[in-house]
């Protein structure tokens, strides 16, 4: 029982980041209907600013301000990138068909990927620990479960921007705008809304989430490189998927299970015959067997095809 | 001229040019020329780009279902005919030598270990296509995406086939080869890759053709038209993967060395730029796109200095580049060979017969109202 507590406090730590990424995802594909490769690039972008901030204004010393301040400062950058590579990069070739965009978005992750790589170096960098060694120091639930000030301070975080993500999509006006695009693209421009801007709002808002995730993994798994990005963005977009793609509370629900799947492989998969190297392919696994089971994702509705 | 003389005569043909390239790029050269391993190497790897962007325009480009799990095909046809070489292979081969030399007794083994990687990925691909092919769009790219990791992981925590640390050649407790022998040459690479070309090439102009490209232009018309479309999908789906098998055991007997690391999500993607690149459904558009996309990266390499390390840089800026100028593709969807040779020969443009204006009947007939469909269709 204890271990099961314990991984679940894991998983569900783990799977909040991946949920802020997912929810990039979802929002894209629910407007545009197009796997934005880029994303988790973008994450990795995102950490990375946090942590050129972080050097560039000596703000290493562990303190929340200065975590307050590397977490805005590279969500702003990320939203930034966001909008840049809507703008350049899709626009262009959003009439074109299906194929066109997915290529067009793969060749910007590379092109990131590779910038990065050549700029930078390939080699991977400590990220400065904000919250200290204190947090890390693991506070007793019951029995042998416990948690640490830090998973506790990622996990409402991440809490916390998704309320302030769901507030915007569902009580503002923008976010009003921003589910009639959704809804019907068209519709929405001859109702009066300027339809580009609210797609770039869009990857503004996906991109500055992704970056939240990007510096608040750094905080627990201080190793950030160039390629971070790749593993975990295909990850967090099967959390989307398997959430129910352009569902939001779906993405979220995606994610948390994701996180906690692969917690569990890691604690109790050597019972079972099942090693610890497998946590990569159980995402791809949950995700084949909901796909084949609903096709639509666990929160997602059915939409006929017609002829 | 009969037509199988001909088809002899091409087959001889081929088989004489392959040999040529193979002894030029060999130790000794062919008369006195030779090429250095590196360019052979680059020739060599090029010719098993072109077996699987071939094979994966047969799925993606003729029957349109997007699958970014090719390298997984391939990673499994690499690894079962490998495996089949170090574990298994040397005792027939020894006995084989026996009877009918060294040499066969060789080719007869590498033939048996590719047909076993064929077999082995088509089987993969039958087991992955059955369920997945009911999915559409996206999910189908996904749920492929998603079975090439799962493949990929899977070879990983395999003990024999050297897991992590790769495979090139037998694992300690086991007893079998040492080293994976270099079997592959470029007689071998582009005497498969010329049936490659070939067999799409029939399958694409023939019913099963017509009928796949029929699910591509729209799936629910060709079934209501009375085409099984999930058989027909499926069985596109197990001819590309079988051949993507044979490309990863020819890679795997060339390089000698396997490593999952070759097999990642970004070598299913380099597959499909090729085929964007060159045009898709169109065979000539994947050749043209294997050989640009092998060679490209080796050539940037010889960039000087900083721009040497931008090279990468510079390859990813080229594909945007492309996507913004030519969406579909350098070919988009036509055949380029030789066939103007012949069809300028045939018909001088004075032949034609001259309707209105000038402009000849064939080109006159029907054409505007053609296009005027295609517009109404596309709103």
């Amino acid at each position: 029982m204890d271990t099961f507590v314990q991984q679940l406090i894991n998983g569900l730590n783990v799977g909040a980041i991946y949920a802020l990424i997912a929810l990039g995802y979802t929002m894209v594909y629910g407007i545009l209907r197009l796997i934005n490769f880029a994303h988790g690039d973008v994450y990795m972008v995102g950490a990375f600013t946090g942590y050129f901030m972080a050097v560039q204004f000596g703000l290493g010393a562990p303190s929340l301000v200065s975590l307050s301040i590397v977490l805005i400062g590279s969500m702003m950058v990320a939203a930034l990138v966001g909008m840049i590579i809507e703008r350049f990069a899709y626009r262009p070739v959003r009439k074109y068909s299906r194929m066109t965009t997915l290529i067009m978005a793969i060749g910007v992750s590379l092109l990131i990927e590779n910038l990065y790589v050549a700029t930078i170096g390939a080699a991977p960098r400590a990220f400065p620990d904000f919250l200290g060694s204190q947090s890390q120091v693991p506070i007793r639930l019951f029995g042998n479960a416990a948690i640490s000030k830090a998973q506790i301070i990622i996990f409402l975080v991440s809490v916390a921007l998704m309320l302030v993500l769901q507030w915007i999509v569902f009580k503002t006006k923008v976010g009003t705008a921003m589910r009639a695009v959704s809804f019907n693209l068209n519709s929405a421009k001859l109702m009066g809304i300027n339809t580009d801007a609210i797609i770039s709002l869009t990857f503004a808002i996906g991109s500055a989430l992704a970056a939240a995730g990007g510096v608040l993994t750094a905080q627990y798994n201080p190793n950030i490189d160039p390629l971070m990005g790749i593993l975990t963005g295909l990850k967090a977009f099967v959390a989307a998927v398997l959430g129910g793609i352009g569902n939001i509370p779906g993405a979220v629900l995606g994610g948390l299970l994701i996180g906690a799947a692969e917690t569990f492989v890691v604690g109790y998969g050597s019972n079972i015959g099942i090693a610890s190297t497998y946590r990569d392919a159980v995402a791809f696994a949950i995700l084949i067997v909901v796909l084949l089971v609903r096709p639509s994702g666990l929160l997602g509705s059915t939409v006929q095809e017609k002829v | 001229m009969p037509t199988f003389i001909k088809r002899i005569l091409g087959i001889v043909i081929v088989i004489l040019v392959l040999v040529g390239a193979n002894a030029f790029m060999g130790r000794e050269g062919l008369f006195g020329f030779g090429l250095p391993y590196y360019y052979a190497e680059i020739l060599n790897l090029t010719g098993i780009s072109v077996i699987l962007a071939v094979s994966l325009n047969l799925i993606t480009g003729y029957t349109g279902q997007f699958s970014i799990g090719h390298a997984g095909f391939m990673a499994v046809g690499a690894y079962s005919s490998v495996f089949m070489t170090v574990y298994y292979s040397e005792s027939l081969e020894q006995s084989l030598t026996a009877v009918v030399g060294a040499t066969l007794a060789q080719s007869l083994v590498f033939l048996g270990v590719i047909i076993v990687g064929a077999l082995a990925a088509a089987l993969a691909g039958l087991v992955v296509g059955i369920p997945s092919l009911r999915l559409r769009g996206d999910y189908l790219a996904i749920v492929t995406l998603g079975f090439a990791e799962i493949i990929r992981i899977i070879i990983l925590n395999i003990d024999r086939v050297g897991g992590a640390t790769g495979f090139r050649g037998r694992v300690p407790p086991w007893d079998g080869r040492l080293i994976i022998p270099q079997y592959a040459n470029f007689i071998w690479i582009g005497a498969f890759a010329v049936i490659t070309i070939v067999v799409v090439y029939n399958i694409v102009h023939s019913d099963i053709g017509r009928s796949l490209i029929s699910i591509r232009e729209d799936e629910l018309a060709a079934e209501a038209m009375g085409i099984h479309t999930t058989r027909y999908k499926v069985l596109a789906f197990v001819i590309s993967s079988a051949f993507a098998g044979i490309a990863g055991a020819l890679f795997g007997h060339f390089r000698q060395f396997l490593h999952t690391n070759d097999f990642q999500f970004i070598r299913s993607i380099e597959i499909i730029i090729m085929i964007v690149l060159g045009g898709m459904g169109s065979i000539s558009g994947a050749i043209f796109g294997a050989i640009v996309i092998t060679i490209l990266p080796e050539l940037l390499r010889q960039l000087p200095g900083d721009l040497y390390s931008y090279r990468l840089v510079i390859y990813s800026a080229l594909l945007i580049v492309i996507m913004l100028t030519r969406p579909q593709g350098v070919l988009g969807g036509k055949e380029f060979g030789l066939s103007w040779l012949k069809r300028a020969q045939r018909r001088p443009e004075g032949d034609k017969p001259i309707g209105e204006k000038g402009v000849p009947i064939a080109q006159q007939n029907n054409a505007p109202i053609l296009d005027q469909a295609k517009e109404v269709e596309n709103k």
